[in-house]
């Protein structure tokens, strides 16, 4: 690792991505602080840098996914980086074998960012011990999505400016979401108070350990807050098991007008997608142009991606700062 | 004695030996005299007049001569599993783990159901010769679950007692069946206390650590809900029941209670719950995936509290090989277990360094109490005319558990880097010496 005057260094000094639990509001805050830089960039005519040129990117992934992966393809892409996508089918996947192996593979294609979404939490972190690149946690089982919170927070912090001080709300299935993982992580490290509204079932024995305030009820859970951050309901958690049914955990969780008046006037509507409308969230409430953020945090997923691959690579590139 | 006096045995005379006898209580400076495999003689005065000519002398230069360890819980990988391990480097794993007499779970592949497969495993196990091995049978066909094994000639053909190892007899009335049949046979019946509908898909101890890790958690309830229903049918039956490696302070709480009660249970636990807590699971170390799961620093102090008070009634290592295949993997998808047999003594003898437990009821759990519960009385004593199986070892002296370095076939400790104290320095089967510790030098 480079040392010395480069403060990106001495700011994240960090070879993988795999958590947010552990980061310092400092490390956080410098990626936040090089996204921005990026959201200019992407907003600009000419969208491209050059700073990963002849670099290889490969996005590993052994769950679906669109719009993580595209987004993470357009970073690199974007950053002037080869980006190749490798999806593994759910069969091959069931033995684990195959995790190992194709850490061993990747390592003779000299590879040098991987992105890596895994059903088994840990995943990630059992291939950045195997390999030798810089490892992106895209996503491991139920323990974090490390990217999805940054994005978050930079959407938050570009339109209230700030993140200390804030309320959020985070609502709905808790026990299997890495997306409410890393975000209670992340906002509670940058000061903000965060909620976390489910019902008994989908909250997580232990969750308040977090440094959470734990609701069951939608419109207490909403009172007064600034941002309600809405999670994706699985498929198979939506029957029988866990909740009833779909009817009643939209009666009761589902973000709808009425519920949502608890919340501060202002309130910004977040959901990290795909959402499953009717189910979570009432259409009319995910698109209100004026309260939901849901658009511009994909914009923000591909500057914050573009941070991290930028802030990752810099011991490879001999640690030279982004080429403004 | 009734048997025949082995000809052809080894004949030893261990002198200035710190003897320990949990059978008697003696706990004193002493000698001990082999002739043929068996104990002739031992106590303080034994070697008064001089060794006997023509008989090796061992001097332990002052260190415990203890009998052999009695291991109860031990996967020997035979049969179905023999790339983990098999008899072989089971028993040289034993003998350098200072035990001489181990039971083999029977939940193997195919799983031991049947009269045949009982004395399969006791022919191998003789092949070894190096330590005694039980076989357990199963306590359901194929150890499915869902009907009773051939309890009574199973128990016939050698069978010491009847589990189906990691699985639970979930059923309530199969449970009540198996408990009052046994009593027929006045055979054993081992239960894996753990509910299996609430531990199912989980895959660490519930709570916050398996929270914010994002691994499926097994609540500590599940082992205590278990506990808690046998302990009725107990009541029902007037049976007798075993709870193999208890966890949780629910759990013994509940079996303190029951044998307050006059219940006939017994119950074991393994050292990983007296050393370790959930946090040994770090970032995901598949070697501390153990099933019941490490549960928390309370529970680990209420099993010590446990074992000094006689609730819990012997330590097994719950010796468990798993390969690089089936451990090298992401967590939920990683094979439950941990090796034990080489850290069972030193592990344990960590309760008695920090004052848990003296020196000879720590002895007691690993010998004397395991071999009462086996039906095995000529096992985990010091007695005149009982097998020479004994075990030499330095209770002080420090050593740092190195996985790679351990005689198992597989390296699966959760022990691994751990400095111990206590360390096997010979092994005694029959009164020929089956383990030596190579070179006396400092503490390696």
């Amino acid at each position: 690792m480079q040392s010395g005057g480069d403060s990106g260094a001495m700011r994240f000094p960090h070879r993988h991505l795999l958590a947010i639990e552990g980061m310092t509001p400092d490390a956080i805050g410098f990626l936040l602080d090089l996204a921005d830089s990026y959201v200019d960039l992407g907003r600009s005519a000419e969208r491209k840098s050059t700073l990963l040129r002849g670099r290889t990117l490969i996005n590993l992934f052994f769950e679906d996914s669109t719009r993580t992966r595209t987004s993470f393809e357009l970073a690199g892409k974007r950053m002037g980086a080869d980006v190749i996508n490798m999806s593994v089918s759910g069969s091959s996947v069931a033995k684990g074998e195959t995790l190992l192996d194709t850490a061993m593979t990747l390592n003779a294609m000299h590879v040098d960012v991987l992105v890596v979404r895994h059903a088994a939490s840990g995943a990630a972190k059992l291939l950045s011990e195997k390999l030798d690149c810089a490892v992106i946690n895209a996503g491991d089982g139920t323990h974090e999505h490390p990217t999805q919170a940054l994005l978050d927070a930079l959407t938050i912090r570009r339109r209230l400016g700030r993140l200390s001080g804030l309320t959020v709300a985070i609502c709905g299935d808790i026990t299997h979401s890495r997306v409410a993982r890393s975000n209670i992580h992340l906002l509670g490290t940058m000061g903000a108070r965060v909620r976390v509204v489910a019902p008994p079932t989908l909250l997580p024995t232990g969750i308040e350990r977090l440094g959470v305030d734990v609701f069951t009820d939608m419109r207490e859970g909403l009172k007064g807050v600034d941002i309600v951050m809405m999670l994706r309901l699985q498929q198979e958690r939506m029957s029988g098991a866990f909740i009833p049914s779909i009817h009643e955990f939209f009666r009761y969780w589902g973000l709808t007008y009425d519920k949502l008046a608890a919340a501060h006037p202002d309130a910004l509507i977040m959901h990290p997608g795909p959402m499953n409308r009717g189910v979570e969230i009432d259409s009319e409430v995910a698109d209100d142009i004026g309260r939901s953020a849901i658009r511009e945090q994909v914009e923000m997923g591909v500057a914050v991606r573009m941070a991290i691959l930028d802030a990752l690579t810099r011991p490879l590139r001999g640690n030279q700062p982004q080429a403004a | 004695m009734a048997r025949a006096v082995t000809r052809g045995g080894d004949s030893l005379a261990l002198v200035n030996a710190r003897l320990l006898d949990p059978a008697s209580g003696l706990d004193a400076p002493g000698g001990l005299l082999v002739l043929d495999g068996r104990i002739a003689d031992f106590g303080p005065a034994v070697f008064a007049a001089g060794t006997p000519p023509g008989i090796a002398v061992v001097d332990c230069d002052g260190h415990c001569l203890a009998p052999g360890l009695v291991d109860m819980r031990v996967r020997v990988g035979e049969p179905g599993e023999e790339h983990k391990e098999n008899l072989a480097s089971a028993a040289l794993a034993a003998a350098a783990g200072g035990v001489t007499t181990l039971a083999a779970l029977p939940d193997t592949d195919p799983p031991i159901d049947e009269p045949a497969l009982v004395a399969f495993i006791a022919r191998r196990a003789q092949e070894v010769g190096s330590v005694t091995v039980l076989p357990y049978a199963t306590l359901t066909k194929r150890g499915a679950g869902k009907e009773l094994a051939e309890i009574g000639m199973l128990r016939e053909a050698g069978a010491v007692a009847f589990t189906d190892g990691a699985r639970a007899i979930g059923d309530a009335q199969l449970m009540r069946r198996a408990l009052s049949y046994a009593k027929a046979f006045g055979a054993l019946i081992v239960q894996h206390p753990e509910e299996p509908s609430l531990a199912a898909g989980g895959a660490m101890n519930e709570g916050e650590f398996a929270t914010r890790l994002g691994l499926p958690g097994i609540p500590a309830l599940a082992e205590v809900i278990q506990v808690e229903r046998d302990l009725r049918l107990l009541e029902l039956t007037r049976g007798r029941l075993h709870f193999a490696h208890v966890s949780t302070e629910g759990a013994v709480a509940a079996i303190r209670a029951a044998k307050a009660r006059g219940l006939a249970v017994t119950a074991d636990t393994a050292p990983p719950y007296f050393d370790l807590n959930e946090t040994a699971v770090g970032d995901y170390r598949t070697f501390a995936k153990l099933s019941p799961p490490l549960r928390t620093e309370a529970d680990r102090l209420a099993i010590i509290a446990a074992l000094a008070d006689g609730t819990l009634d012997a330590v097994a290592s719950d010796h468990n090989p798993q390969d690089q295949d089936t451990k090298r993997l992401p967590f939920t998808m990683a094979s439950w277990g941990g090796i034990g047999l080489e850290t069972l003594l030193a592990v344990t003898l960590n309760l008695v360094h920090n004052g848990a437990l003296a020196m000879i009821e720590a002895v007691r759990l690993l010998t004397l109490a395991p071999a009462a519960l086996l039906g095995q009385a000529e096992a985990g004593r010091l007695a005149r005319g009982v097998p020479a199986d004994l075990v030499l070892f330095d209770a002080e002296r420090g050593w740092r558990v190195d996985a790679d370095r351990l005689s198992s076939k597989s390296k699966n400790s959760p022990f691994d880097g751990r400095p111990v104290q206590g360390r096997v320095l010979r092994t005694i089967k029959a009164g020929r010496t089956v383990f030596q510790l190579a070179g006396r030098g400092p503490a390696d």
